[in-house]
């Protein structure tokens, strides 16, 4: 049990590959099929496309406010691949990867950072929930869904994103220990990507690392190198299977780094310095995996380079489509606030219609 | 046909939908082993088990937030928050996440939801223990907020709360949990949401009011023993039946709206609104408001103030039928 070789109260980080991706930790190396470890690096690789896109687009004026996930590929990917079809994905709102992992197209990813509500309806069968910005919030329903999951006995597991920051909160309290004492199976992973916004993780808890939280709720807590794949794989999978047995929750701490802002709105050079930066751009995840499926002789450097090109030109085509989408329609807004829409709503787009037929607009 | 109070009514719901529907689950504060602070879940954990009926953290947004991802994968949970003055903490999942779910997800995320609460003043309780507080849940699209007032539409009202496909906000007045009995059918039945009912007809007054102050209306009225007072139990307050509302004041042309929350910008000046936009030229007074003092609500040994007595109500009738334009 990997959560029981690593303590951390002592600080004790599970890693697979260093930082030049070579395994330093061989008994511990997860048995993934040769598909899975492309599909990774694939996903990966479009994810970083498509988000150093996102800001451009942003910066063109031509997408609205975007929360960036450079640098953090693999603490997403990783438990994604590790999960099942059928698992849940319960997101906060840095988790683009870990998205399309589980399904979501690019295009609804993209659909809501451009201003659409469409962008958060993924098909049928995606076990994904909406992304979620109130912080915190989404502990419960993570916990929630496992429980729905086992008074139905449906064997699924859900696999709930938070960062650093959101373990703040008192919902993340209230999520966590309602989970635990139902047994749920979920898995909380937190991306510890140092920063929220710009308070420093220091400043946020007094605790050393955020895995050791998991004791109070008495579950398993363990801190992992999150910008080691492998690691984050073999992690998670050990959760779900201890989820599937009815032993509850387990909590990941993934050490990883947020190498862009916040969001675009935010200018991280006014709280950290350049050098910081420097250390974990050296700590790059996919430079890590890539170098690690080029070892075992899965990828080469042409096929890699034809890849990107190939992705490249998909993003830009997708987000054609998405600009092409157009605006939402006026019955869409009032649609879906109720299965059945009441009266009054009824009657304040009747009459909304009214005054924009009698304007001629 | 059983005689039952408001709580037992209740309870028999519960039971009852849970035996039709094992998508039912049941939780909250002290819900399961005792069943409830007031009962109103008593039996249902012996009865239904563990698994579907317990006792929660006290964790007012993991009971709401838990509900939401229970709804999302296909339970239809009713949770208790214990009394409505701490619904706070709950609030943020309600307004944030329960209501706007649907919208969120373009219409893929359903969440059948009931969160039940009491309410209200008038049984001599603690700080915290004793609001109104309709509107923080009425203004809020994608709510239904109902409330009954009576042993017999509690049942109806519940169970239709608990099959409707979106979030109801369900707010009992704790006055009347125990305050009188009523014949209520044994078998299940529904009364639909978003009706009101016309508790009396009358042609002189209408008196729109809902939970524990239709009683003090139904009191008031035989104060004022000349007066033809049409008097309205909203049981919904959203939706609101607009249409039972206008028709009525079309009668009457006089209006008193009486209720516990408090008066600004509560939950009577939105039906005021809609009366002089509908109805305007009906009317033969200016409707008035009988509400809850913009104070907080007193404790105890003041509480007296505040709660609105049959007399004051009787006493503002006379008044809007004394006046002469």
């Amino acid at each position: 049990m990997l959560t029981k070789e690593y303590d951390p109260l002592k600080k004790q980080m599970f890693q697979i590959l260093d930082e030049l991706g070579k395994v330093i930790n061989p008994k511990a190396v997860p048995k993934i099929d040769k598909e899975t470890l492309l599909r990774m690096y694939r996903t990966m690789s479009l994810g970083r496309i498509a988000d150093d896109k996102a800001i451009q687009f942003q910066r063109q004026g031509r997408m609205l406010t975007y929360a960036p996930n450079h640098g953090q590929e693999a603490c997403q990917i990783g438990p994604m691949a590790a999960s099942r079809p059928q698992d849940w994905l319960v997101l906060a709102f840095r988790e683009f990867n870990a998205m399309l992992y589980k399904g979501v197209t690019l295009e609804q990813a993209y659909l809501y950072w451009y201003g659409n509500e469409a962008g958060s309806r993924f098909d049928d069968g995606v076990n994904v929930l909406p992304v979620n910005i109130p912080i915190g919030s989404q502990l419960s329903h993570a916990a929630g869904l496992a429980y729905a999951a086992k008074v139905q006995k449906k064997d699924e597991v859900s696999i709930v994103y938070i960062g650093d920051g959101g373990t703040s909160h008192g919902e993340f309290h209230e999520g966590l220990n309602f989970a635990a004492v139902l047994d749920a199976p979920m898995i909380v992973v937190i991306q510890n990507n140092q920063w929220a916004i710009s308070t420093p993780r220091h400043k946020a808890t007094k605790a050393e690392t955020l895995a050791q939280k998991a004791i109070a709720y008495g579950i398993p807590g363990i801190q992992v190198d999150g910008n080691d794949v492998l690691a984050m794989y073999a992690v998670t999978k050990e959760a779900i299977e201890r989820a599937r047995k009815g032993d509850g929750p387990t909590l990941i701490e993934a050490v990883t780094y947020r190498i862009g802002p916040h969001t675009t709105s935010d200018n991280p050079k006014l709280y950290r310095s350049d050098e910081e930066v420097e250390l974990w751009v050296k700590k790059d995840p996919i430079v890590r995996f890539r170098n690690y499926i080029m070892e075992l002789g899965l990828l080469t450097e042409e096929q890699d380079a034809a890849l990107q090109d190939e992705q490249k030109q998909y993003v830009l085509d997708t987000f054609k489509k998405v600009e092409d989408s157009g605006l939402v329609p006026l019955e869409d807004i009032f649609r879906y606030t109720y299965e059945t829409m009441p009266k009054h709503l009824q009657e304040q787009l009747n009459d909304y219609k009214k005054y924009l037929k009698s304007e001629g607009l | 046909m059983a005689t039952l109070n408001l709580l037992e009514a209740i309870n028999q719901t519960l039971d009852q939908m849970m035996e039709k529907d094992d998508k039912i689950v049941v939780y909250g504060e002290d819900v399961g082993f005792e069943g409830g602070v007031f009962r109103a879940t008593a039996g249902l954990q012996k009865k239904y088990g563990e698994e579907r009926v317990f006792d929660s953290p006290i964790a007012e947004a993991a009971i709401v937030g838990g509900a939401i991802g229970m709804a999302a994968n296909g339970l239809k949970p009713v949770v208790e928050i214990q009394f409505s003055g701490f619904m706070f903490p709950a609030y943020n999942q309600i307004v944030t996440h329960l209501a706007r779910y649907r919208n969120r997800s373009r219409g893929k995320y359903n969440l059948p939801v009931v969160v039940r609460m009491p309410y209200g003043g008038g049984v001599k309780a603690l700080e915290h223990h004793s609001e109104s507080l309709e509107t923080l849940f009425a203004h809020i699209p994608g709510l239904k907020l109902v409330i009954p007032s009576t042993p017999y539409d509690a049942k109806g009202l519940l169970a239709s709360a608990i099959d409707d496909p979106d979030p109801v906000i369900f707010m009992e007045p704790k006055r009347n949990y125990r305050a009188f009995k009523q014949e209520v059918p044994d078998e299940l039945y529904k009364i639909p949401l978003g009706k009101a009912k016309i508790v009396q007809e009358g042609s002189d007054i209408t008196v729109i009011c809902w939970g524990a102050l239709v009683r003090e209306v139904e009191k008031a009225v035989s104060l004022v023993p000349s007066v033809s007072v049409e008097v309205i139990d909203l049981r919904t307050i959203a939706p609101l039946d607009v249409d039972t509302i206008i028709e009525s004041v079309k009668k009457t042309g006089r209006v008193l709206i009486v209720h516990e929350a408090y008066k600004s910008f509560g939950p009577g000046a939105e039906i005021i609104s809609i009366i002089n936009e509908k109805a305007f030229l009906y009317l033969e007074a200016a409707p008035v408001r009988l509400a809850g003092f913009d104070v907080t609500v007193p404790l105890p040994k003041g509480e007296h103030h505040f709660l609105i007595e049959p007399k004051q109500i009787a006493h503002e009738i006379k008044k809007i039928m004394a006046f002469q334009p």
